[in-house]
């Protein structure tokens, strides 16, 4: 019998990269196949043109054996796939049901909308695959998780067979994982396949039918999860062996830095994202936050940097009160921060190099005499960093937007450990790298912690946490549940810490 | 995110504040600014039967003093429940109801003494709504598709060129017709810029107003000012509608106008229908809101924005139409004087929605319509600065002080595919 | 193997990498779309002339003959009406007479002056894009400006002009900046988006100079709405006697222009400008201050269109009128847009658009082409310029490696 879905010899070229080169893949009836790959390996693009939403140069995809043009996902859904996007494709203003039947709407007497029979239809689904949603709710008033359930709905209600899902545990705690795969499970066996695509090497081993994995645009081979283990993958993943394992010595910490009492922060709508949190960092200690993504860290961390204030509680940064200073303030006291979001916060991505890598000194001494900008001393004080932090560039002139994303964050990196700092906060460092630029990442935040500096690591990666912290805070619904020694925990306890499950013991 | 609630209509405390001390000012304004200086027995008289029509009812005659401190307690007691209570989701409602017991509060005054013709001024504020209100709605269908759409002004100038050139020419509604396409066609130029060429839709809408102001004038003066038969191109007549137009004060109100005041109640029911009740609709909004998510389901989102941007596009050329078919019956260069801008304005005013945008455009024409009595009722205030109101009054609600509007999200920003 | 021989194909390879460099130059597709406007003008004044309708019938190659004689008698009169006639010029000058000389060379004279509040009003529009600001209201500043200047030109009354003329223009600054104060102090603080709001602001600022001109500042002894004459001593300085009306201004002009340029480039404070233009997030995160940036911004744009306005009070016309700007403030944004928001391409374009201004007018008295023309060109530029690639695919031009100019402003919503 043929397979569900065929890939043959996908090539997909965007101006200076071959995102895709010559890809093969297959998915068999009633399998979960995972797509493993480092970020910016192609995954996304594969996936994205089997949808549809881009055109492939070469290749061929065929469904139940019988070859299909795919120039729209029009053509994709009528060929039975669909697709959960990373970043879901829901529309806030409208509710469940409008969400569900756009695109695809059931029409009653004069051409109306029929909003009762769609709503109807999504009930009798949510009851068959124990998706649980209201249709009548607008999307904007529903938590991730469930949102992430509207758009599984959205593919069944278009009848989909193949279903593909685009990192769908990123936003997700370790129970709601669980519950999704659970979900998957169930659809599988009424007939559904399903490609998911991830880089966390455990998902795979754990829930993965067969595993195929893309390094630099290429398949490099699939596998069953039997007969792999994590390292083996990682070594596909990357190309060569890699040793997940940071080299560090025991931290030696010393007086306290920056002491949080008892702050709440609210977020652009006026929702309590933190909530009455404490704790502090010392020099010379990295202190890690773990979390699921958008249990508060962002909220945290802009009260930190002074982009947002806390409406209540204190925030001692080297003895100075920061809880109402502004960023300049906090900057000027010798505080640092990579920001979540390096290129819409970080970087200017249109100026040139040197002026993203003066961006918060540019008024001071020796770049400015008075009102005066001094190109010169810019110039060359960006190509020593530029050097000094091997940014891979022909000239520091060059818009940073021209940049690769690793090379971007060097940037940042560079322009913020060149200054004086006595306290780092690091936001996502690693987000979206690949594994060289990560690996260098890492060992740079090591090397500023062992001279002194108090570090403050938010990551919702968890191995990341675990392998860079001294200690974890671990953040769940705007408060901090637990500080533990990250010495003395494994990584299952601070997973079900993430989920909200405290054990009295670990509380340190 | 984590954090699900369920206020779909939050009200700050502070807004609620806001809201109760405006209503309290409002009130004792009325009675510091109006109430206060008039003598007991002074009268109100206000007739309920427009000028030259047919069916007569009686002047509603009143004391002016009454009146006022019947209208002052009462905003007074509004606000005084605002701060205590507050009245919900039912603010803006009320809030317009304050605004409206204010306003009438100032014509009893300025009425005070002597005869307003009430009627006649709520027809005239119809009749002034009416290229507002169609102005407004090209807005709505352009925006609603995320097309930021502030050459109104121009398309409803060129409307109004061509159809008083075209009628002239040809008759009065092939004149109209031409005009609607002229406006389509405009609207095509802003489509190809800001869709196909991803311009500055704000640059791409200047680009276009500069054109038709630039065109028009150069045509009219090389042909209009030289050729007066090309520029004669009638008036649509006045319609009675039968029963309609007998009920009483509404009738002669609402029911006794040109087609173009007809027209306009049916685009508004139409486009409510349209956008909210059907596919069509539902797939322009979603496109409007969020374009990407709108093309993974298989929406076409360039061609919806086309179909939007033109249709909105013939609709500011009807619009336009009516200033030389519909009002003056020839045309004069630039003589929409910012109308489209107006009607702009009450898009924003009226929420991005159709019969948001005609409430708007109906107390806009209504200050215009004030402002040209204001010379009769003697009152000491300039039509000039009665005549700012709009502005003044989009500005407030821009700045969020009668509670946030709902924008489209993707309203101005160009689509990228890959 | 001779020299000659590998020379040969390098000389053909410079060559080409020439060709393709100006291809790929945005200054070429500039140039382009300048001519292609003129050129479309040249066709609509070529499909209105009614006598090659006439000769249609007859023959259509004589209609094409006299249309395209139209349109090059046009741009005959726009170009003698924008620097003079040259055989007048030299007859002139061989004839001796001052007079007859300051005649004909005063087309040239005027287009300076016509293209000074274009100068002023394209840096108002050019210096709000760097700060991402879209200021549409330069008309509206402009008229507040000249009705703070004309304020302080009219009752100011016994100081010498060395005061009363920067005391005027600074009216004209503050009035006009306090006219984009508004909107810009609105969008810090609301997000009210700066486009609509200084819309708004135009027609409440046309409402109120009617208000002003029919009332409190209509001269007592004219019956037009019209202001009261200057003072003598709030003139700028005209170089020239009658009828050349070449005043300082037109250096005023050129001196905001450098400094604006200075500011921007040369400054820290311009550092801040532009990166909350290009990025305001990042320069949120950079400890700079948006609202500020926003609000300085706003103020100083409307204070240099103010200027606009006052400069042509006190350097042209001497009194205030309605109307007297028609459409300064809009054609900013195409100036602003031609000029990449650089204040020398500003210049540049003001320039260019005050010789077609100037010449338009002589266009419209000797060859009967309405001045409104104009107009249409300046759209069918700015629509080239703000869709380079329109003339890209028109000419076959290369596409630039990465577009740094093209404006970037921020959604309807953004604050």
């Amino acid at each position: 019998m043929a397979p569900i879905l065929e890939l043959r010899g996908i090539t997909k070229r965007f101006p200076g990269v071959l995102a895709n080169d010559h890809i093969d893949l297959t998915l068999e009836k009633g399998e979960i196949h995972a797509l493993l790959g480092e970020n910016g390996a192609g995954k996304s693009t594969l996936m994205n043109i089997l949808y549809g939403l881009y055109a492939p140069d070469e290749g061929e995809v065929f469904v139940n054996g019988q070859k299909i043009v795919v120039t729209s996902p029009r053509d994709a859904i009528a060929a039975g796939v669909g697709m959960v996007h990373q970043h879901f494709m829901l529309i806030p203003v409208f509710t469940v049901t409008e969400n569900v039947m756009l695109g695809d709407e059931s029409l009653r007497m004069g051409g109306l909308l029929d909003r009762r029979s769609a709503a109807k239809r999504i009930r009798e689904i949510s009851e068959q695959y124990r998706l649980e949603v209201n249709p009548n709710a607008y999307v904007k008033d529903l938590p991730v998780g469930v949102q992430q359930r509207v758009e599984i709905i959205k593919l069944l209600y278009r009848e989909a067979d193949i279903l593909i899902l685009d990192e769908p545990t990123a936003v997700l705690t370790p129970q709601e994982v669980d519950e999704l795969f659970t979900i998957m499970r169930s659809l599988v066996e009424s007939g559904k396949s399903i490609i998911f695509i991830t880089h966390k090497l455990r998902e795979v081993l754990e829930f993965a039918d067969r595993i195929s994995v893309i390094r630099g645009g290429k398949m490099v081979g699939s596998t069953l999860p039997q007969a792999a283990d994590q390292n083996s993958l990682a070594a596909m993943m990357v190309g060569r062996a890699v040793d997940l394992h940071v080299e560090k010595q025991p931290a030696d910490p010393q007086e306290v830095v920056l002491e949080v009492e008892d702050i709440v922060v609210l977020d652009e709508t006026d929702q309590v994202m933190v909530k009455n949190v404490s704790f502090d960092v010392r020099a010379g200690e990295i202190l890690g936050v773990a979390g699921v993504q958008g249990n508060g860290q962002t909220e945290l961390v802009r009260a930190l940097t002074g982009l947002a204030h806390p409406v209540s509680g204190e925030i001692t940064l080297l003895g100075e009160s920061i809880a109402k200073a502004s960023p300049r303030t906090i900057t000027e006291l010798g505080s640092a921060h990579i920001p979540e979001d390096r290129q819409k916060d970080g970087l200017v991505l249109t100026a040139p190099i040197a002026d993203n890598l003066v961006l918060n000194t540019y008024y001071l001494e020796p770049y400015a005499k008075g009102i005066f900008l001094q190109h010169e001393t810019v110039l060359k004080s960006a190509d020593e960093i530029v050097s000094n932090f091997d940014v891979r560039t022909p000239s520091s002139l060059i818009p940073v937007g021209s940049l690769s994303g690793g090379n971007q964050q060097k940037v940042i990196v560079g322009r913020e450990f060149s200054r004086p700092i006595k306290f780092l906060v690091a936001a996502q460092p690693t987000r979206g790298l690949d594994v060289g630029s990560i690996e260098y990442i890492h060992s740079r935040l090591i090397e500023k912690r062992d001279s002194g500096c108090a570090v403050l690591l938010v990551s919702t990666e968890l191995d990341e946490v675990m392998e860079l912290s001294d200690r974890i805070a671990v953040m769940y619904r705007g408060e901090i549940i637990a500080i533990v020694d990250a010495q003395a925990v494994t990584k299952e306890q601070v997973g079900l810490l993430m989920a909200g499950v405290v054990e009295e013991k670990l509380t340190a | 995110m984590a954090t699900a609630t369920n206020n779909f209509e939050y009200i700050s405390p502070t807004r609620r504040r806001v809201m109760g001390i405006l209503f309290l000012s409002l009130g004792i304004l009325l009675w510091i600014m109006f109430g206060r200086g008039i003598g007991g027995e002074a009268l109100t008289t206000f007739r309920l039967t427009p000028g030259g029509s047919a069916q007569e009812l009686p002047d509603w005659v009143f004391s002016s003093q009454n009146m006022l401190n019947m209208l002052s307690v009462l905003s007074i007691a509004m606000g005084g429940y605002q701060l205590a209570r507050g009245f919900g989701k039912r603010t803006t409602l009320m809030l317009g109801l304050a605004a409206a017991m204010f306003i009438f509060g100032f014509l009893s005054w300025a009425t005070s003494g002597g005869t307003l013709n009430l009627a006649g001024l709520f027809r005239s504020a119809l009749v002034k709504a009416v290229p507002l209100t169609i102005g407004a709605l090209s807005g709505v269908l352009c925006e609603r598709s995320g097309v930021v759409n502030i050459a109104i002004e121009g398309m409803m100038l060129t409307g109004a060129f061509v159809g008083a050139f075209v009628g002239s020419v040809t008759n009065i509604w092939i004149g109209l017709f031409a005009a609607v396409l002229s406006g389509g066609l405009l609207a095509w130029i802003l489509a190809v810029l800001s869709i196909k060429y991803k311009t500055d839709q704000i640059i791409a809408g200047t680009v276009i107003n500069i054109f038709a102001t630039g065109i028009t004038s150069f045509l009219s003066a090389k042909f209009l000012q030289r050729y007066q038969h090309l520029n004669d191109p009638g008036r649509f007549p006045t319609i009675e509608v039968p029963v309609l137009s007998k009920i009483p004060f509404i009738g002669p109100i609402m029911f006794q106008h040109n087609m173009f005041v007809y027209a306009l109640y049916i685009f508004l029911i139409v486009l409510t229908v349209g956008l909210y009740y059907t596919r069509w609709g539902l797939r322009t909004r979603s496109v409007g809101e969020h374009p990407k998510a709108a093309d993974t389901l298989g929406i076409n989102v360039f061609r919806t924005r086309y179909i939007s941007v033109i249709l909105g596009g013939m609709m500011a050329g009807f619009g336009g139409a009516y200033f030389t078919l519909g009002s003056v019956g020839r045309f004069d260069e630039v003589m929409t004087a910012g109308r489209g801008f107006i009607g702009l304005a009450a898009m924003i005013f009226g929420n991005w929605n159709p019969i948001g945008s005609f409430g708007a455009g109906l107390l806009f024409g209504f200050f215009d319509a004030l402002a040209a009595k204001i010379a009769i009722l003697r009152v000491p205030i300039p039509s000039e600065i009665m005549l700012m109101f709009p502005y003044i009054a989009t500005m407030v609600a821009l700045a969020g002080v009668v509670g946030r509007g709902q924008m489209p999200a993707a309203d101005g920003q160009p689509y990228e595919k890959e | 193997m001779t020299n000659k021989e590998s020379e040969q194909p390098m000389k053909k390879d410079s060559g080409k990498i020439f060709l393709e460099e100006l291809s790929k130059s945005p200054l070429t597709v500039t140039i382009l779309a300048i001519l292609t406007g003129l050129l479309l003008g040249g066709l609509l004044v070529a499909i209105t002339t009614e006598e090659a309708y006439a000769a249609f019938s007859s023959s259509p190659w004589e209609a094409i003959k006299i249309g395209a004689n139209a349109a090059w008698k046009t741009y005959q009169a726009l170009f003698t009406g924008s620097v003079g006639n040259p055989a007048k010029i030299v007859a002139a000058f061989q004839g001796g007479d001052a007079e007859e000389i300051r005649r004909a060379i005063n087309p040239f004279f005027e287009s300076l002056v016509a293209s000074t509040p274009y100068i002023f009003a394209g840096l108002a529009v050019a210096l709000g894009f760097r700060v991402g600001l879209f200021n549409i209201g330069a008309e509206g500043q402009i008229f507040i400006g000249a009705t703070t200047t004309v304020i302080a030109a009219i009752f100011l009354k016994g100081l010498p002009a060395i005061i009363h003329v920067p005391i005027s223009l600074l009216a004209g600054f503050i009035g006009g900046g306090l006219w984009g104060f508004i909107p810009g102090w609105l969008k810090a603080q609301t997000g009210g988006h700066e486009v609509i709001n200084t819309i708004m602001m135009n027609y409440i600022a046309f409402r109120l100079s009617e208000f002003l001109l029919r009332g409190p500042l209509k001269d007592p002894d004219g019956y037009t709405p019209v202001s009261a004459d200057i003072q003598d001593s709030a003139k700028l300085f005209r170089f020239f006697e009658n009828p050349i009306r070449f005043h300082i201004g037109f250096f005023i002009a050129l001196f905001f222009a450098f400094l604006v340029y200075w500011l921007l480039f040369k400054t820290t404070w311009g550092f801040t400008l532009r990166t909350v233009g290009s990025n305001p997030r990042a320069a949120k995160y950079a400890g700079m201050s948006i609202m500020k940036s926003t609000v300085i911004a706003m103020f100083l744009s409307g204070g240099l269109a103010g200027l606009a306005g006052a400069n042509e009070v006190l350097g042209v016309n001497h009194n205030l009128a309605v109307a007297f700007s028609s459409g300064y403030g809009f054609d900013a944004i195409a100036l602003a847009l031609l000029g990449k928001s650089n204040p020398l391409g500003v210049v540049l374009a003001a320039i260019m658009f005050g010789f077609l201004r100037n010449g338009a007018i002589q266009m419209q008295l000797t060859a009967g082409i309405p001045i409104d023309i104009i107009s249409v060109l300046q759209a069918a530029i700015l629509a080239f310029i703000a869709a380079p690639a329109i003339i890209r695919t028109m000419y076959r031009l290369k596409e630039p490696d990465m577009d740094l100019d093209a404006v970037t402003l921020r959604g309807w919503g953004g604050n």
